[in-house]
């Protein structure tokens, strides 16, 4: 097991962007059972970031930690230079939006009323719904296409429609910081890729820190800034796509044997994996 | 996405859609979403309660008609004063607010839960409540009447301390490290069982006309209703539902998963005890009121849910109906079979009856 990090920059960057979110020393676990070891990462303004690794290696509690959706064993994680457990709650959810993975909505939810559930962190007990969670909502749906679906049942939805309306409801919290727990599981590649043009659209039109927990390595080459590749709870390597998806470092990640190639469409790195198919006799 | 022959014009009826739903009603500082069904379905549930209550007012042993039971109210006339005032006002009134106050806890606990089975019953408040008052009336007294210093605690406080206890016991012996909702009810249902066997037992070994009046007492009886009784339950009912309106928007969010609950910023165990808290408070007074008045903490929120169409049971409007449940089950307790029947039984047969049509109906509309 290797425990370096390799941080290949082949670039220098021209003026450091300012880091949103940064974990320092990071080690969390479930009870006894250890996931993630001292890890560092830094999420830089503007970029989407993809983690990517194998089943297991800890990205998902990464992420839930980097979203404060649990605490940390040791170190800390930083929100725009605060520790962010000792952020007040509320101020965290008005900076950061967090999907988790496969969330759960009460049964008969129209697309309106999950999307005006992101508008929580913003109301009061005394305001809990004026005109400007409306727009919220609105626009929020319209960024997603959603907005003739709004008085749909979410269980009539197409699971890439779900999925879009459930980022909507992240949308509606008004957050340039949005975390996503593998917002594509369960989609087919038609819908992947739309699941994952919306990301890429919100990060370029809206400006938006993006940060997902992906599987598939392609896709990962295809819209993120920067890649972290996790095993057995530590950072392998993080970096551009380019940098970060070589047959080295996906051998040492993953343990595959893969061949990485351009990409016909975008000319970045695009992963063909040998597998067994690959050593015919 | 779906190309239309005027695809703006399909937008714009979309978002006018939108607008329409997302109106809200402000006064100053304070907003709140208009929901236009749920206030309508509010106020002809508010009508049916008024109907029903001159109804239990008015049909009895002797019939009384509106008109004179309107001139006892107001105070023109006192000819039927003691049955009005003294007999049939205060059954009534106990049997409104005693509704109100579970099916207001059922909704909530069913909200926190994200269970549509899930009440006050399986939180061991109704069957803590039941084993403080037969303990006491089997042991504590003669034929039926309490003595001793217990005389001055009376049934109501029993139950209410029984049933605050079980409740607070449940709650604690589920904690592990924070309160996961599924672990509550199966520590409820054990809880619960526990306490139903232990009042078995003291059933048994009582004195018979004390049992009797016990089992009485767990059917869930307004008999024997007096003003005394409908005062702790109204106190709950005036400070709890103003606090259950405030957390409307805390208990929208309650109803997703954990995950989503902590995403949107709230602090997820403090928020879930202390809605629980105000259903176990809602759900002991209620019992303490008249019994165990089974059902209507099932029954009232889903009924109230499928009325208002809305996402979660309605407090308030579980509220309304579980009021109105109780009245229609009291009126018929009272008059249709010569016996008078404990009103529990009528509220179990009528509220489940009524759920069961709404399930069949939704389960019809699904399919077509």
């Amino acid at each position: 097991m290797t425990t370096q990090q390799i941080r290949a920059h082949t670039t220098p960057e021209p003026v450091a962007a300012p880091v949103r979110l940064s974990a320092r020393g990071l080690t969390l676990a479930y009870d006894d059972h250890t996931v993630v070891h001292g890890l560092d990462a830094d999420i830089v303004e503007g970029t989407v970031t993809c983690v990517i690794g194998p089943n297991g290696c800890g990205k998902s509690t990464m992420l839930r930690a980097l979203g404060r959706l649990m605490k940390p064993r040791s170190g800390l994680v930083e929100l725009d230079g605060r520790d962010i457990h000792r952020v007040p709650t509320r101020e965290v959810a008005e900076v950061l939006g967090v999907l988790p993975q496969q969330p759960v909505a009460p049964d008969g939810l129209t697309v309106a009323d999950l999307v005006a559930r992101g508008r929580h962190p913003s109301q009061r007990w005394y305001r809990q719904w004026s005109g400007e969670d409306h727009r919220a909502v609105s626009d929020a749906l319209e960024q997603t296409g959603l907005l003739e679906l709004a008085d749909s049942p979410l269980q009539e939805l197409s699971g890439g429609q779900r999925q879009r309306a459930w980022i909507s409801m992240v949308l509606a919290q008004g957050t340039d910081l949005l975390l996503l727990d593998e917002p594509t599981t369960f989609l087919d590649l038609v819908h992947q890729v739309d699941v994952l043009d919306l990301v890429r659209d919100l990060h370029q039109d809206g400006g938006r820190t993006i940060v997902m927990v992906l599987h598939d390595l392609n896709l990962a080459a295809r819209y993120a800034d920067t890649v972290i590749t996790m095993r057995e709870g530590r950072v392998v390597a993080s970096g551009t796509p380019a940098d970060v998806l070589t047959p080295e470092l996906l051998r040492e990640a993953f343990d595959l044997e893969a061949v990485v190639v351009e990409d016909p469409v975008t000319g970045g790195p695009m992963v063909v994996p040998v597998g067994r198919s690959g050593q015919r006799s | 996405m779906t190309s239309t022959l005027a695809p703006d014009d399909a937008r714009q009826r979309a978002d006018d859609r939108l607008a329409r739903r997302g109106r809200a009603v402000r006064m100053g500082p304070v907003s709140f979403p208009l929901r236009p069904r749920l206030v309508a379905v509010g106020l002809l549930t508010a009508l049916v309660l008024f109907v029903l209550v001159v109804l239990n007012l008015s049909v009895g042993s002797t019939f009384i008609p509106p008109d004179r039971v309107w001139a006892n109210v107001v105070g023109t006339s006192y000819d039927d004063y003691f049955t009005i005032w003294r007999v049939r006002m205060p059954r009534v009134v106990v049997g409104m607010l005693a509704g109100a106050a579970l099916a207001a806890a059922g909704a909530i606990t069913q909200t926190i839960m994200r269970n549509p089975l899930a009440s006050p019953d399986l939180l061991g408040v109704t069957h803590g409540a039941s084993a403080g008052v037969v303990g006491v009336m089997a042991f504590g007294g003669s034929y039926g009447i309490i003595s001793g210093p217990l005389a001055d605690i009376g049934v109501p406080a029993l139950a209410l301390t029984g049933g605050l206890a079980a409740g607070a016991l449940c709650y604690g012996l589920a904690w592990r490290g924070g309160i996961d909702g599924f672990r509550l009810l199966l520590v409820g249902v054990g809880v619960s069982t526990v306490l139903m066997n232990l009042t078995l037992w003291m059933l048994t070994l009582g004195d018979v006309s004390d049992t009797g009046r016990a089992m009485v007492w767990i059917a869930g009886s307004l008999a024997m209703s007096t003003w005394q009784d409908a005062l702790p339950v109204t106190v709950a009912l005036v400070l709890v539902l103003p606090l259950a309106l405030v957390a409307a928007r805390t208990l929208d969010v309650l109803s997703y998963s954990d995950e989503v609950v902590r995403s949107l910023g709230v602090r997820l165990e403090l928020a879930r005890t202390t809605t629980l808290v105000l259903a176990v408070l809602l759900a002991a007074f209620g019992t303490s009121a008249a019994g165990p008045i089974l059902f209507v903490s099932l029954a009232c929120p889903q009924i109230a849910l499928r009325l208002a169409r809305t996402s979660r049971p309605p407090v308030l409007l579980s509220a309304l109906v579980g009021a109105v449940l109780t009245c229609a089950a009291d009126l018929l307790a009272r008059n249709l079979i010569s016996v008078q029947l404990p009103v529990g039984i009528v509220t179990g047969c009528l509220g489940a009856l009524y759920l069961i049509y709404l399930l069949v109906r939704g389960n019809r509309k699904v399919q077509a």
